[in-house]
């Protein structure tokens, strides 16, 4: 594990590391097979995918059906990766990833493209705040929100063994460059990507890369964060957690999602029951997502690195 | 099909209803319509057209069952206690503590049951999963799917079955249970779908309409899914619900109804005194 974070984005867009990695997965492993309900041009894997019908599967229109059909393919002995934009491939198929795959114990992985705001033009219609919240409550499943592409690389890379349901949501644009190459992650082991004495600010997703801008404008104030990528929101790692809480006494929590029961939710029941300390979070508010460019959505929904130094502050104040 | 195997086989169907009563009676209510309902349909899977073995239940390659109306668990229990995948007696433990045998179909919990079922519509798409993985596996098998008619109300299942003719499925076998009410009344007042045979050809399967509680029909309706080809294959089966108790047949809401040790008691003597007169016949 190598932190190389220095403020830039990485050059390749996510949604080049999904065309090329998902099938490189199927060429290395004739388990693993891929699924997609009409969207495989919209994460570059169309070109493939017509050459290769039987690795994979083109479901139409049509997502309840793919996470059955992905259930089934499971039962014969595959393993299933089934793609939508992020509302489709939760909030659309929850009763079917909820009984036929976790209920059932049909594995399989579930990638959600374009969570919250990162679904920017598409607009509120197409923009899930509540993704992470509906796959909290499924039993057994894990969740993914990659922080970078060296990490949703290798999370996608794992997902196919890993038992049970998997929800791996990320933007298909751009990302900060985090990790370097070859970095090795696990689910319920999150990374301390600085270390700091101030105040602990736990970030997924596209938050992850606000909360180290938020850092370096602190430290020239002499406040340093501790800056924890928990990796995956469910199982959470509440012993790095804790240990960091211990040591700031305060927290901000920042998340690409609205602030009902997902990241916050999760670390507040390791605050409550390990080490109450003054808490914030950087959330959307109890409202719906709206149509526009990423950039204005971020400061609409407050979900900037300026609003968690802001909360940084806030929560210092009140240790 | 010759006489014997005739009765045979509504032997088998006798005992598999009186199975499922068994565990009806040992629990006071049950679903009891939808499960009856398939008994013909599933003497004949099991007694001559699935490629089973009870003792190796796990075996990759055998033909597969997914009872999507997963309600009429009863009734695939009675048929697999019947063909011995496990012990008659589990049959009283329906639905108590810690039992092997849901009020659904549950493949974690009971030997011999292939899917996990319940939320109606969704064992279709699973089935069309098991069918495609399969055949990419190579296997030479077949997946048999039962859904109910008042199933089809679910706009998944339609998904599925396009899915299915899509994909040129010819190793899935739909037998959709025509017994032509639901839980709150008759199909054609709750939500009237129509022609489901024509709706079937025209979504693009090897359909046939046939009588489902004749297990002669039913014998020969499966036989005539072994072509393979480029299509999925669909039994229509006409039925009654609670088809071989009278006094179930003509409960008009019988969907989910009480079962009083006395009636158990009466409806099983009826079933054997027909088991007793078909099996003179062997």
């Amino acid at each position: 594990m190598k932190i190389i974070y220095d403020g830039s984005m990485d050059p390749k867009q996510v949604k080049a590391v999904l065309g090329s990695v998902i099938p490189d997965m199927a060429e290395k492993d004739p388990d693993f097979i891929y699924l997609d309900a009409d969207l495989m041009s919209c994460i570059g894997t169309l070109k493939w995918g017509k050459a290769n019908p039987e690795r994979a599967i083109e479901c139409g229109i049509a997502e309840a059906n793919m996470i059955g059909v992905a259930c089934g393919l499971a039962a014969s002995g595959f393993k299933p990766l089934a793609h939508s934009f992020a509302p489709f491939a939760s909030r659309r198929v929850f009763d079917q990833v909820f009984l036929s795959a976790a209920y059932a114990k049909n594995d399989i992985t579930i990638l959600g493209s374009d969570p919250g705001v990162t679904a920017a033009l598409n607009g509120g219609t197409h923009m899930p705040f509540e993704d992470v919240a509906l796959y909290r409550s499924i039993p057994t499943a894990i969740i993914f929100d990659p922080t970078d592409n060296v990490q949703l690389e290798d999370i996608l890379r794992q997902s196919p063994d890993l038992p049970g349901v998997k929800y791996i949501r990320v933007g298909r644009k751009d990302m900060p460059k985090i990790y370097a190459e070859g970095s090795h992650f696990k689910p319920g082991e999150a990374v301390v990507v600085r270390e700091g004495k101030d105040c602990t600010v736990v970030a997924s997703g596209i938050m992850l890369g606000e909360a180290l801008k938020a850092a370096d404008a602190l430290a020239a104030e002499g406040i340093f964060l501790e800056v924890i990528d928990p990796v995956s929101i469910k199982p959470l790692d509440k012993e790095t957690i804790a240990a960091s809480l211990k040591k700031t006494g305060c927290l901000v929590v920042a998340e690409n999602h609205n602030k009902n029961g997902a990241l916050y939710d999760a670390v507040l029941e390791v605050v409550a029951e390990y080490c109450p300390v003054p808490a914030a979070q950087v959330a959307v508010e109890d409202e719906f997502g709206e149509v526009g460019p990423q950039k204005y959505l971020q400061e609409r929904f407050g979900l900037t690195a300026e609003n968690i130094a802001a909360k940084v502050k806030k929560v210092i104040a009140r240790k | 099909m010759d006489k014997k195997e005739a009765a045979a086989l509504k032997i088998k169907a006798a005992k598999i209803r009186i199975a499922a009563l068994t565990a009806f009676d040992s629990l006071g209510n049950g679903h009891v319509g939808g499960s009856l309902s398939i008994c013909d349909a599933l003497a004949v899977l099991y007694g001559r057209e699935m490629k089973v073995d009870p003792k190796n239940p796990g075996w990759p390659d055998r033909d597969k069952l997914v009872t999507s109306k997963g309600h009429a668990g009863p009734g695939i229990y009675g048929a697999l206690a019947v063909e011995g995948y496990f012990p008659y007696d589990e049959l009283k433990t329906l639905n108590k503590p810690h039992t092997h045998l849901p009020s659904h179909t549950d493949r974690n919990l009971t030997t011999g049951v292939d899917m996990t079922t319940g939320s109606l519509g969704q064992g279709t798409s699973i089935a069309c999963g098991m069918a495609l993985g399969d055949r990419l596996k190579g296997r030479k098998n077949r997946i048999f799917l039962i859904v109910g008619d008042g199933e089809c109300d679910e706009g998944q299942v339609w998904e599925a079955f396009a899915f299915a003719a899509a994909k040129k499925l010819s190793n899935l076998v739909v037998l959709i249970d025509m017994n032509k009410k639901q839980l709150d009344g008759r199909t054609d007042e709750v939500m009237p779908l129509g022609s489901l045979e024509d709706k079937m050809k025209v979504f693009g399967f090897n359909t046939q309409l046939v009588n489902g509680n004749d297990v002669e029909a039913m014998a020969q309706a499966l036989e005539n899914t072994r072509g393979g080809g480029d299509k999925p294959y669909a039994i229509i089966m006409d039925t009654i619900k609670g088809a071989g108790v009278k006094e179930v047949e003509e409960t008009e809401m019988n969907h989910s109804i009480p079962v009083s040790h006395e009636q158990y008691a009466r409806w099983k003597a009826e079933l054997e005194a027909e088991i007793a007169g078909w099996e003179a016949l062997l």
